[in-house]
Parts: structure tokens; C-alpha cells; sequence
């Protein structure tokens, strides 16, 4: 047998930081074919970008460098070229996309220049390229092409961004395309249709695709084969399916497990009165209505999941019920008081009641701030709550209840995990004792593993406090294991609602139908099938 | 696009009217113009004729409206001390101060791009520690101290360049030559911390996927990116010379629009000083837009 087209092997990268060396990739092998996608699972920090960025020689260097290892592509041993002779591989024979379209186009120059110099950089003539650059635009789906080649990327959607990435790096028809988690920043639907782009592309060019990302679905949908890695090393490498099926190591095992959408749905019992009900409630910017009509209930210990796309306006629901939005209309009766027409002063008293998570912890904790700071400020302003003698029991027993230690409390955010952060937001959302809690994509940013701990904290809490949860969320999955009343919002407009059963084991609306469709199941099988059901569909 | 200018003008409008009324109440509160341009010994006779001639019998207001009217008409009265038109003389130091500005600017913002730029690249190389120094020490370094030390060591010492004027070529050499390290010390700081931003950013990364040379990854991706906080600093170096650079046009004797402001100030000519105060805002004015057309020019995201 020939020689795989790209084989790395014990690859080992450090870096060194203020903190001291990291060894952020560990010996690392594996290999890849033409026509074959070979998908790297990870979580944050389990060095897989790392791994394809040696590949690209994309590594900054310092403060990373490889201490080990070969990257033999087509024959040659990658890290033994020259820079110069390394620039002329990349683009050409290996091309990349990345997570984030909008940073990784260059936002000064039109999309059609930045197509044109994958082309001209690797010698073509500009017209040449430029006739080139049209067929590509075609070809990835954008509309328009001869308009959009002088268009800058900020006006195209995100969706169209990763297009015109791709249709950027499959330029020169790489032997190779290296996706750096290629869908993680798109909708649902939109992410299916680039995945789809992508398989459609292989075919054509009989590429090898080597995917990086912490989605089992991802995985599932696209990957022949897959290397999971954790913490710098690879723990497991095989055809998709068997590992699925029979994961050899602990950690695909755990992870696997971690996987949302599989657990039994919640059967939220009828009860009388709700907690909350909005009514007609409706945002207007200028002449754009961001949401229009929206109505429900919310019971007492209950979790409504409010479910749509970017721009549907589930946040904005959200911010208007604290009033962080002012409301254009409508009326939000928590026990009988409408919080849209309360005047501030009567608002200051019920906010204790109504707390929030905010889906990036990083972001909505205060970098200056001691965990102790953060959970007792809420204490500070409103002194009713807790005498000041029992604060440091409280703190850490709540502490405790979110799954942090009491000696953590000195401690600032940036001493902590992605997930741990998202453990104090919400113990200091529990310090005022809320009963109503209002998770704005509060677990979309954590890996699989953390966010199934989350869920699960916040389940407990709704059991055993009997606080109610809004959660508003992309993620069909993890709403099917938490929620007990589903809301599909679409454009502003509530689409759907119901039961979580009603929503997902019957959904009547086409829309709800298209998103759960779109979704991508972790098991390799299940995927295959959804996929038959969409070419058929696609073609009849 | 044009209401934005039109928008902007009219704001420059209003601090102009200000400025007008500004100066000429305040040329009056420092005193009877008859007593400050007669020499002490004119008689009771010579200041009445004064008056007379000038309108200074008329009350204040019908004074200030007639001024305003002169001014609309770009009629800024005669220079007392050179019986020319101030407008006429004001000009003419203008020009001067305006060919130094661009001159020394161009020159300044090329080099600086460059410097800044090449030092970015490598942080903490040879080069960048070079760079970082010289343009530490230009920022901070006197620019009367620079200039006389200049004087000294090119024009006495070796005898190379002339000491001062503006007769020929040579003559630039050493005021261009002075204005230039301050504004390039500042830009090279600006340009290198805006630039080493940029080229850490997602679409540097892309563009090395892409497999682009070095240079155009440096002048053509990120600093048109980088650009944008440099043009401001530009901007206001170059208002700074617009204005006239004081110190080194009279240390050097060169006829700009600072050193005719100082002498005029000091010999009571408020035709002159009003004029210079005038045109010197509108250039500025005029600057300010051609900085925030760059802006729009250079991002595409920016629109006005």
C-alpha cells in the first residue's frame, strides 16, 4: 500500500508562557488519505488546534515550538522545508478554514480581491484568477457573484462568510483542506448546509479533509475516521462508528455519555398559576420589529426553553422581562405586578427575584472582583436579605451547592475554568434567592463535558428550590434534556410552543421540523439515516 | 457622504462665529486702538483723525457689524505696521507654513509606516529595540534644544547648511529636518503598536493559510488595518505645524504663519493676527475632513 498522504507523526509542541512550559501536544500521530476526512475531537484545550496549526505552520513562534516529530505530506517532511518553500505548500497543496469568518477575512478588502490572491500569490495571472474567483463564488452557493466580488465582508451573513472561506481555500484545489471547527459559530440550518458544501466539494475534488472540532455531531455527519485527543495526547483513534459503538478509552467513553439529547424528557404536570405571563410582548428598533406577539406562561419550579436561530429575538425576550431592554408593548404579569409598566423604584425590590446567566461568564463577571465580592455585592445592595454575620456561611454553602470549594472565595474569575465561572455566575445569581432564573445560552460556550454538569446543577436547583428557568438556547439537545415547555422562535415571532414531547416528538410546524432535521445526532448511524431522509427530500 | 461634510462645515461654522466675536472683543478690552497704534508722542489731533478715519467713534456694535461684513468679503483690514492688506500678508506666510507642513508630514508618515512596521514584525528584535529607542528619544527630545544644536554642529561647526532664510534648497534642509523627529518619534509608537495588533489577528492567520509573502502580509493586510489610529495622531501632528511651528520658524528665520503671528501679537497688529487665526482654522478645518474621508476611505465599514 502507497503511503497516506499526510502522515504526522509524535508530533510535540510546548509552549512557554509567564506561567512556566506547557506541553500543549504530546507525541501525537495520525494520518490521513485522499478523499478521506479524518475529524480530531476535542475539547478546549486538548491541543487539537494546536496540532492542525503545525500542519500550516501557523504556530506563533515563539512562544510555541515543536519539540518533536514529523509532518510528512506527499513525501516531504513539512517541518524540515524552508519558510519559503513552506509559503508555497500552504494554500496551494493545504488549505484552512476557521471558526470565526468574519475576524478571519480581512474586513478592509473586498471578498473578491482576497479570493483573487489565494490565486495570484501562487503565480496565476490576476484576470486569470479573477475568472476563477467568479466560478468559485458560483460554485460555494453565494449569490450574485459578479456583484459580490466587490463587496466587503461585513456585509455578507455568517453562513456565507464560511462560503466564501471556502471558496477562498479550495482555490488552487488543495490536496488537502484543514477545518478549524468550521460550524461552530453558525445556526443549526446553516451549519448542515455547509457541512453539506463541504462533502459535495470532496467528491468533486477528492480532497482529504481533516475537521477539528468538539461536536460528536460533526463528527457523525462528515468524519470517515476520528482521533480524540485530550490534553495534549491522543487517547483513541478508529473509524467513526466503532468508536461510537465501542469506545476503547474512558475519555471517548465519558465524553460520548456527555453527549445531550438522550436522556429521558421531562413530563411537566398540568398546574393552575403560572409565575409569569407575557402578553403580546413586542421591541421595536426604528422600523425593525425584533420581537412581535409574543405570549406565554411560565409555572411556578418550571423551565420554558426559548429555542431559535440568530436574530430570532430570544434574547431580546429575555432583556425585557429584567428590563434591560425597554419593552415597545405588550405586558409581562409576574404574580399579577406587570413588569413592563413598573416604575424603576418598584422594579429595584422585585430584581432580587429575577436573576440572570449570561452565556459568557468571562465577560459578565467582573475581572477586578473576588469571587466573595461577587456573590455577597448582591447582599451589599440589598441588605434585607442576610445579616452580614451569616454571609460567610451562606457563601460557602452555596459555593458547595454549585460544586466549588469555600477556600475559593478569594479567588478572582481569570483564576478559573470556562466552567467553574459559569458555576459562580450562578451561585451568585442563587445568592438573592430568586425564583425566577433567566439563562441566556448560559452552557453554549462550555465543552460537552462541563455542560452536562451545568444542566444537571441547574436541574437540581429547580428541584430542590423550585426556582423557575427561562433558557433560551440554539442547542436542541441540551433543551430536550432540561426543558419542560419548548418555544421555537422565528424572526421576532413565536413559531411554536408546547410541551418538550409536543416539540420533539411531533412537531407540527414546518419550521420546528426543518431545526430538529438540521440538528446533528452524535451517533454515526442515526446521522447516516437523517441524512438519507434529506438527500431524498432534497432530491424529491 | 456630502451631508456628513455639510454637517461638519456647519459645526465649523459655529466655532468660527465664535472666534470671530472672540477676537475682536478681546483686541478691544486690551485697550483704545488710537492709544495702542499712535506712538505716545501723537497729539490730541493725530488720534482724532485716527478714530475718525477708522470708525472708532461709531458705537461698538455698528463697529462689530461692519467688521463682520469686511470679513465676509475676505477684507481683513490693512496690516497696520506693513500698510498691505492683512489678508494679502497673511497669505504669503501661509503658503510658506503650508509647504513646510506637507513636506515635513509626507516625509514623516512614510518613514514612520515603514519604521513602526518593520518593528512590529519582529517584537523584541534587533531592529525593534533600535527603533523603539530613536523614536522614544525623538518624542521627548526639545525641539528648540534640537534645533540650536543643529545650528551649531551643520551650519557653524562643518558649515554645510545655512543658518537660516529661505533662498534655496538648502535652507529647508534644517527646519524640515528638526519638525520631523517629534511627529516621527510619536507616529513610529503609534504605527508599532497598532501594527504588532494586527498582525497578531484572525485574518494575518488567513492570509498565511493562504501562503502570502511576507511583505505584502505586512503592508498590504494588516496596515491598512493599523492605519486608522495612526491617521489620527497624523492628523494632529500636522494640525500642530499648521498652525505654525513657532519656535523653529523664528529660530530659524523662516517667514511661516507662527512667526508672523508671535511678531504681529507683539506688535499690536490685530488685522494680521485675526486673519492668521482665520485662515489657519479653516486649513484645519479643511484637515480634519480630508482625515475623516481617509477613515471612510480606508474601512470600508465606515460610512458617513
Amino acid at each position: 500500500m502507497a503511503e497516506p498522504m499526510l502522515q504526522v507523526k509524535n508530533l510535540s509542541v510546548e509552549f512557554h508562557t509567564a506561567a512556566g512550559t506547557v506541553r500543549a501536544v504530546k507525541n501525537v500521530s495520525f494520518d490521513l488519505d485522499r478523499g478521506e476526512t479524518l475529524a480530531i475531537l476535542g475539547e478546549s484545550g486538548s491541543g487539537k488546534s494546536v496540532s492542525s496549526s503545525a500542519i500550516m505552520d501557523l504556530i506563533d513562534m515563539p512562544p510555541g515550538r515543536i519539540t518533536s516529530g514529523q509532518i510528512i505530506f506527499e513525501g516531504r517532511d513539512l517541518l524540515k522545508l524552508s519558510a519559503s518553500e513552506r509559503r508555497k505548500v500552504n494554500g496551494h497543496k493545504i488549505a484552512m478554514i476557521f471558526q470565526d469568518p468574519l475576524s478571519h477575512l480581512n474586513p478592509v478588502y473586498t471578498v473578491g480581491w482576497q479570493i483573487v490572491e489565494t490565486m495570484t500569490a501562487h503565480g496565476m495571472s490576476r484576470p486569470q484568477a479573477r475568472a476563477e474567483a467568479l466560478r468559485l463564488l458560483g460554485r460555494v452557493g453565494i449569490p450574485d457573484p459578479e456583484g459580490s466580488m466587490g463587496k466587503y465582508p461585513h456585509q455578507f451573513s455568517g453562513g456565507q462568510r464560511q462560503r466564501l472561506m471556502i471558496a477562498m481555500a479550495l482555490a488552487l484545489k488543495p490536496d488537502l483542506l484543514i477545518a478549524d471547527e468550521p460550524t461552530t459559530a453558525l445556526d443549526v440550518t446553516v451549519q448542515a448546509e455547509v457541512l453539506a458544501l463541504l462533502e459535495e466539494l470532496q467528491q468533486e475534488t477528492g480532497m482529504g479533509v481533516l475537521i477539528i472540532t468538539h461536536d460528536l455531531g460533526v463528527v457523525a455527519e462528515i468524519a470517515d475516521r476520528v482521533v480524540v485527543m485530550n490534553a495534549g495526547e491522543v487517547v483513541e483513534t478508529g473509524d467513526t462508528r466503532q468508536v461510537y459503538r465501542n469506545p476503547a478509552h474512558p475519555y471517548t467513553r465519558k465524553l460520548i455519555g456527555a453527549a445531550p439529547g438522550k436522556g429521558a424528557m421531562h413530563d411537566p404536570l398540568p398546574s393552575a398559576e403560572p409565575v409569569l405571563s407575557v402578553r403580546g410582548a413586542r421591541k421595536v428598533y426604528g422600523d425593525f420589529a425584533a420581537v412581535e406577539d409574543v405570549s406565554f406562561d411560565l409555572m411556578a419550579g418550571e423551565t420554558l426553553a426559548i429555542v431559535g436561530e440568530s436574530g430570532s429575538g430570544k434574547s431580546t425576550v429575555a432583556k425585557m422581562l429584567l428590563r434591560l431592554e425597554e419593552p415597545t408593548g405588550g405586558q409581562a404579569l409576574w404574580k399579577g405586578q406587570d413588569l413592563f409598566a413598573m416604575p424603576e423604584r418598584q422594579l429595584f425590590a422585585l430584581r432580587r427575584d429575577l436573576q440572570m446567566v449570561f452565556q459568557d461568564p468571562t465577560q459578565s463577571l467582573n475581572p477586578r472582583m473576588t469571587v466573595w465580592q461577587l456573590i455577597t455585592e448582591g447582599w451589599v445592595i440589598h441588605p434585607g436579605i442576610l445579616p452580614r454575620s451569616k454571609w460567610k456561611a451562606r457563601a460557602a454553602e452555596l459555593l458547595h451547592q454549585v460544586g466549588l470549594k469555600p477556600e475559593m472565595a478569594g479567588r478572582y474569575p481569570h483564576q478559573f475554568s470556562g466552567g467553574q465561572r459559569q458555576r459562580i455566575a450562578i451561585a451568585r445569581a442563587l445568592a438573592l434567592e430568586p425564583e425566577l432564573i433567566i439563562c441566556d445560552e448560559a452552557v453554549s460556550a462550555l465543552d460537552v463535558s462541563v455542560q452536562a454538569q451545568v444542566i444537571e446543577l441547574l436541574d437540581g436547583l429547580r428541584k430542590s428550590l423550585g426556582i423557575a428557568f427561562i433558557f433560551i438556547a440554539h442547542d436542541l439537545p441540551v433543551v430536550r434534556d432540561f426543558a419542560d415547555h419548548v418555544m421555537v422562535m422565528r424572526k421576532g415571532r413565536v413559531v411554536e410552543a408546547g410541551t418538550v414531547r409536543q416539540i420533539f416528538d411531533n412537531p407540527r410546524q414546518p419550521y420546528t421540523q426543518a431545526l430538529l432535521a438540521a440538528g446533528l445526532d452524535p451517533d454515526p448511524d442515526v446521522q447516516a439515516e437523517r441524512r438519507a431522509a434529506r438527500l431524498a427530500m432534497a432530491a424529491g | 457622504m456630502m451631508s456628513f461634510i455639510r454637517k461638519r462645515a456647519f459645526a465649523s461654522l459655529i466655532s468660527l462665529i465664535l472666534l470671530v466675536v472672540a477676537v475682536f472683543f478681546l483686541s478691544r478690552l486690551t485697550g483704545d486702538p488710537a492709544a495702542l497704534y499712535l506712538p505716545s508722542e501723537a497729539s490730541e489731533e493725530m488720534r482724532r483723525q485716527f478714530r475718525e478715519i477708522h470708525g472708532l467713534n461709531d458705537p461698538i456694535l455698528v463697529q462689530f457689524g461692519r467688521y463682520v461684513w469686511d470679513l465676509l468679503h475676505l477684507d481683513f483690514g490693512d496690516s497696520v505696521r506693513r500698510a498691505r492688506p492683512a489678508f494679502e500678508v497673511v497669505s504669503e506666510a501661509f503658503l510658506w507654513t503650508l509647504q513646510l507642513a506637507v513636506i515635513t508630514m509626507t516625509l514623516v508618515t512614510a518613514a514612520a509606516i515603514v519604521v513602526g512596521s518593520l518593528a512590529a514584525f519582529r517584537v523584541g528584535g534587533f531592529f525593534d529595540r533600535i527603533a523603539s529607542l530613536t523614536s522614544l528619544i525623538g518624542a521627548s527630545a526639545p525641539d528648540f534644544w534640537v534645533a540650536i544644536v543643529a545650528i551649531v554642529v551643520f551650519s557653524v561647526g562643518l558649515g554645510w547648511l545655512p543658518t537660516s532664510g529661505t533662498g534655496s534648497v538648502w535652507h529647508w534642509i534644517l527646519p524640515i529636518g528638526v519638525l520631523f523627529i517629534r511627529p516621527f518619534g510619536l507616529i513610529v509608537q503609534v504605527v508599532r503598536g497598532s501594527m504588532i495588533n494586527a498582525l497578531s489577528s484572525a485574518y494575518v492567520k488567513t492570509a498565511r493559510a493562504k501562503g502570502v509573502r511576507t511583505r505584502p502580509i505586512i503592508f498590504v493586510h494588516a496596515l491598512r488595518n493599523a492605519m486608522l489610529p495612526v491617521i489620527t495622531v497624523i492628523g494632529d501632528q500636522a494640525a500642530a505645524l499648521l498652525n505654525g511651528a513657532v519656535v523653529i520658524e523664528t529660530i530659524f528665520g523662516f517667514p511661516g504663519v507662527g512667526k508672523l503671528m508671535i511678531d504681529s501679537i507683539l506688535q499690536r497688529d490685530f488685522n494680521v493676527v485675526l486673519a492668521a487665526i482665520m485662515i489657519t482654522a479653516i486649513a484645519i478645518f479643511i484637515m480634519n475632513l480630508l482625515i475623516d474621508l481617509a477613515y471612510a476611505l480606508l474601512d470600508p465599514r465606515i460610512r458617513y
